[in-house]
């Protein structure tokens, strides 16, 4: 018994960081349509903002809006002077499907290789600020600690002011609108490329607290090498997928959906399962439901 | 004072949709554009908007031009464009699309002030105010799509073709909505259709397209009258 | 026409193999051994040309398809002995059966979703191998093909087997896609491409055809793979990191994805461009951080400046240009 509450706890915590990255991945997606495979590189870089906050400035309550800030900057950065160019480039031509993903992949290559070139492929600390020793009840040590009920509330806490934000606010109004119809939204004067551009950032600053929040829920150091973004880059994907790529609620409930799911199968089948689970989940997620758990129909069918 | 379009000419890559193409909208005026389909209605709207770009010619409204700028700063010069189709974001609430037309104006006061007077043109959306917008029938589609545009607190409104598909009596009770906005608000309406007798009936002045060309241009009722018109587009 | 094309290419690639071959007698042992990677890296990237420039459908996961084939050919080696050129077949049909049903998922997917499954794919299919002992864990299995013959001579090295061997697999699936390509199915693949619906209404079975693109792609990715680990001597889930599936998609992009004939240029690259990253890293001095960094760096630069600049490769901007030369001239 305790086992399987230790497993679903771990599991919805795991979840609430994918649905972060998931949620950046939806960001993108809805702002220019396209699938940002550089996210979790994104994600690492604000992490290593995180990191250089920490070690200047030393907490953690600095270091996040830290990441943030760097991750929004770097994704404005990136969407004005790279993407903006290369969909006006490869709007048409023979692989212009293909160019903007082989484009991201490209963007993940460059991040990688100066993020190691900076700080070094050795592994460096971020200590969380709190324990992330398991709650005991009993003689049972519980695997949810201080640290992971934070990261849950803060998850919760940004999801809800990131979907006030949406539904309640002119910019919210401004950013659906020129996701769903970008030429309705001109024509009603909404500056629709300064809205991309913001779509970009709200998703970098989302992914960098993934990647803060990746980091210190594992076992709080990180390099560029490190598993936990290869995770990241796949789980925020496939949570982003089995949301149905555009919607928010869907990202989320994707995340926890993946969170569970790993977690799961970790526990009772094998942990050799860790990175194939993943996948054979988006396969089943595609061929039973092809729009998502919420999601437009004949989205991703040709 | 008035929208004043010179040698228009518009091309969509090699085609030459508008050719051109000189006509004057006076302020307070309903002006019918009509012509068969793909006559080059749609791109020349289009193009005073600032969706399309255009290859020579000029257009001004109220001594801007239109054809260097972008749509979200037309519509600021009270410029406001209804697209073909029932233009507008099924995703979104009625009430949402409706605050879409006033995004980008400072006074909040006004944009309610505006959405009132709308919600009373228009009682049925007032009604449906938080449905979603694909819960609405075509012709309400069509209102909450000019709704949308009236937002924007236009001076001068375009149309493109907001007959199309809808039932005899709705098209009777939009234009007729047209021909009193334009009475009442002293709005000025530049109307694109392909139904030539309906469009006729409520607009002061008339230019028929053909081919991207002005074939004739006139006042509403001359048009009517002349033999050509009649024999090529109002079939009797 | 096409054909026609192919065949030229052939021949210059045949003109370039035997160059290579004299080469392979006068160069270092170093030298070798990247010629035999080249070879690899060729059908490899062949192999995702076929798959996204001919069919359009992307795939960020060749290098699954890779482990494939080296672990099939591995475990027939091993385990039942199996003759190399067997082992070889071996691979090919194996990989070929993972791609039929990779590529029936991926007929029912469109860009992002089809690059993120082969993207999942790829990172999580290696890990597999921790799964079933038969396929050893982290540490591999070895995969020999064993010492040249000795009517080769005395001083026939094994890099240099290597190299014939690997060569001799190029050219040979160099010449078979190229026929493919030039025949009805390369152009169904082609008219599924630029118009879906349309070639659906011409009477072509695009789904069909896309699942024989995949499958024929990861055929030849499944030799690349098997290729590949004899040139290692092991096969490894390490051997078959994200990043090879990133750099075989990167040298598929610098070749130009609309032609095959630009195939050596990617091939060329992947192996060269450690080399002079080394010497730009020595030329400027530059610190170890770097110098690590320095390749990863200019795959990738390499990889966004050709997707922006030369979309469709050097071989086809090539021809544009010159046919809008000759355009010129006749005016
Ligand atoms: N996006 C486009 N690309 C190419 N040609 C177009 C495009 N839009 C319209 N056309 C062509 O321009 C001409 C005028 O079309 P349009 O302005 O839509 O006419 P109308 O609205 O009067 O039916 C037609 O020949 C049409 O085929
Ligand atoms: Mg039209």
């Amino acid at each position: 018994m305790i086992q399987f509450i230790n497993t679903l706890l771990i599991g919805i915590t795991a979840g609430s960081i994918y649905s972060l990255m998931a949620i950046a991945i939806v960001l993108v997606w809805r702002s220019t349509r396209v699938i940002n495979f550089a996210q979790a590189g994104m994600a690492l870089l604000s992490t290593y903002f995180g990191y250089e906050a920490m070690v200047h400035l030393n907490s953690f309550w600095i270091a996040l809006p830290v990441a943030m800030a760097g991750g929004a900057a770097v994704a404005a950065f990136i969407e004005l002077v790279f993407m903006r160019f290369l969909l006006k480039r490869s709007a048409h031509g023979a692989i212009s499907g293909v160019a903007p993903i082989i484009a991201t992949l490209g963007l993940l290559g460059v991040i990688r290789a100066l993020t190691s070139s900076i700080w070094g492929g050795q592994d460096v600390r971020i200590v969380g600020p709190v324990s992330n020793v398991g709650y005991s009840i009993g003689a049972n040590t519980l695997a949810f600690s201080p640290l992971k009920l934070l990261i849950l509330v803060t998850v919760i806490v940004l999801v809800l002011l990131l979907s006030l934000l949406f539904q309640k606010s002119s910019i919210g109004l401004s950013l659906r609108a020129s996701a769903f119809s970008p030429e309705i939204a001109r024509l009603s004067g909404i500056r629709v490329d300064a809205v991309r551009t913001l779509g970009w950032s709200l998703a970098g600053a989302s992914g960098a607290v993934a990647g803060m929040f990746q980091t210190v829920n594992g076992n709080g150091s990180f390099s560029p090498d490190s598993i936990e973004f290869s995770l990241l880059l796949v789980s925020g994907f496939i949570a982003a997928v089995i949301g149905g790529l555009d919607s928010l609620i869907g990202a989320v409930i994707g995340g926890l959906v993946l969170g569970l799911v790993i977690s799961f199968v970790l526990m009772y089948i094998s942990s050799s399962l860790f990175f194939i689970a993943p996948f054979v989940i988006l396969l089943i997620v595609l061929f039973l439901r092809p729009q998502g758990i919420i999601g437009a129909k004949a989205a991703r069918r040709a | 004072m008035s929208l004043e379009v010179s040698q228009l000419t518009i091309h969509h890559g090699a085609i030459c949709a508008v050719n051109d193409v000189s006509f004057t909208v006076k302020q307070g005026e309903l002006v019918a554009v009509i012509g068969s389909n793909g006559a080059g209605k749609t791109t020349l709207l289009r193009t005073l908007s600032g969706l399309n770009k255009a290859t020579r010619g000029s257009a001004t409204w109220k001594g801007h031009n239109l054809l260097h700028s972008k749509p979200e700063l037309i519509v600021r010069h009270g410029v406001s464009h209804v697209s073909e189709g029932k233009a507008v974001i099924p995703e979104l609430t009625v009430n949402e699309n409706l605050e879409l037309g006033a995004i980008w104006r400072k006074n909040k006061k006004e944009s309610v002030a505006s959405k009132s007077e709308i919600t009373s043109i228009f009682p049925r959306l007032g009604e449906r105010l938080n449905q979603r917008a694909d819960t609405l029938s075509g012709g309400e589609r069509q209102m909450l799509a000019i709704g949308r545009a009236l937002m924007s607190k236009p001076e001068i409104l375009l149309l493109d073709e907001p007959s199309l598909g809808l039932a005899p009596l709705v098209v009777e009770q939009i234009f007729q909505t047209i021909r009193d906005l334009t009475t009442s608000m002293g709005l000025t309406v530049v109307l694109v259709e392909q139904n030539a007798m309906g469009a006729l009936k409520i607009a002061d002045s008339g230019v028929v397209l053909n081919l991207g060309k002005v074939a004739v241009s006139g006042s509403a009722t001359s048009l009517i009258a002349d033999p050509q018109v009649r024999a090529a587009y109002l079939g009797y | 026409m096409h054909r026609l094309k192919s065949s030229n290419n052939l021949i210059y690639f045949f003109v370039f193999g035997f160059i290579l071959f004299l080469a392979s007698n006068r160069v270092d042992e170093l030298r070798v051994y990247q010629g035999a990677s080249i070879a690899v890296f060729v059908i490899a990237i062949a192999s995702i040309i076929l798959l996204t420039g001919y069919s359009g459908q992307v795939s960020l996961g060749h290098g699954a398809l890779l482990a494939i084939g080296a672990y099939s050919a591995a475990v027939a080696r091993n385990e039942f002995n199996v003759p190399v050129v067997v082992c070889f077949f071996i691979a090919v049909l194996s990989s070929a059966l993972g791609g039929v049903l990779l590529g029936a998922a991926a007929a029912r997917l469109t860009g992002p979703y089809l690059a993120g499954v082969t993207l999942a794919l790829a990172i999580g299919l290696p890990s597999l191998a921790n799964q079933f002992p038969i396929l050893g864990g982290e540490q591999g299995l070895i995969f020999d093909v064993g010492f040249p013959p000795l009517s080769l001579g005395e001083e026939f090295t094994q890099y240099k087997w290597f190299f014939w061997i690997s060569s001799l697999a190029a050219l040979i699936s160099m010449w078979l896609l190229s026929n493919i390509l030039g025949s009805r199915y390369g152009r169904n693949w082609r008219a599924g491409r630029s118009n879906e619906v349309a070639a659906q209404l011409a009477g072509i079975n695009t789904g069909r055809s896309k699942i024989l693109a995949f499958t024929i792609s990861a055929g030849v990715a499944g030799l690349a793979g098997a290729l590949l680990s004899m040139t290692i001597g092991t096969v490894s889930p390490s051997a078959f990191p994200l990043a090879l599936s990133f750099s075989l998609l990167t040298g598929a992009v610098l070749s130009g994805v609309t032609t095959l004939s630009g195939v050596m240029i990617g091939a060329v690259t992947l192996v060269a461009i450690p080399e002079i990253a080394d010497v730009i890293a020595n030329r400027i001095g530059a610190s170890e951080r770097i110098t690590t960094n320095l390749p990863g760096l200019m795959v990738s630069t390499l990889l966004i400046i050709t997707v922006l600049f030369v979309p469709h490769g050097p071989v086809e901007q090539h021809r544009s240009r010159k046919a809008k030369k000759l355009v010129q001239k006749k005016n």
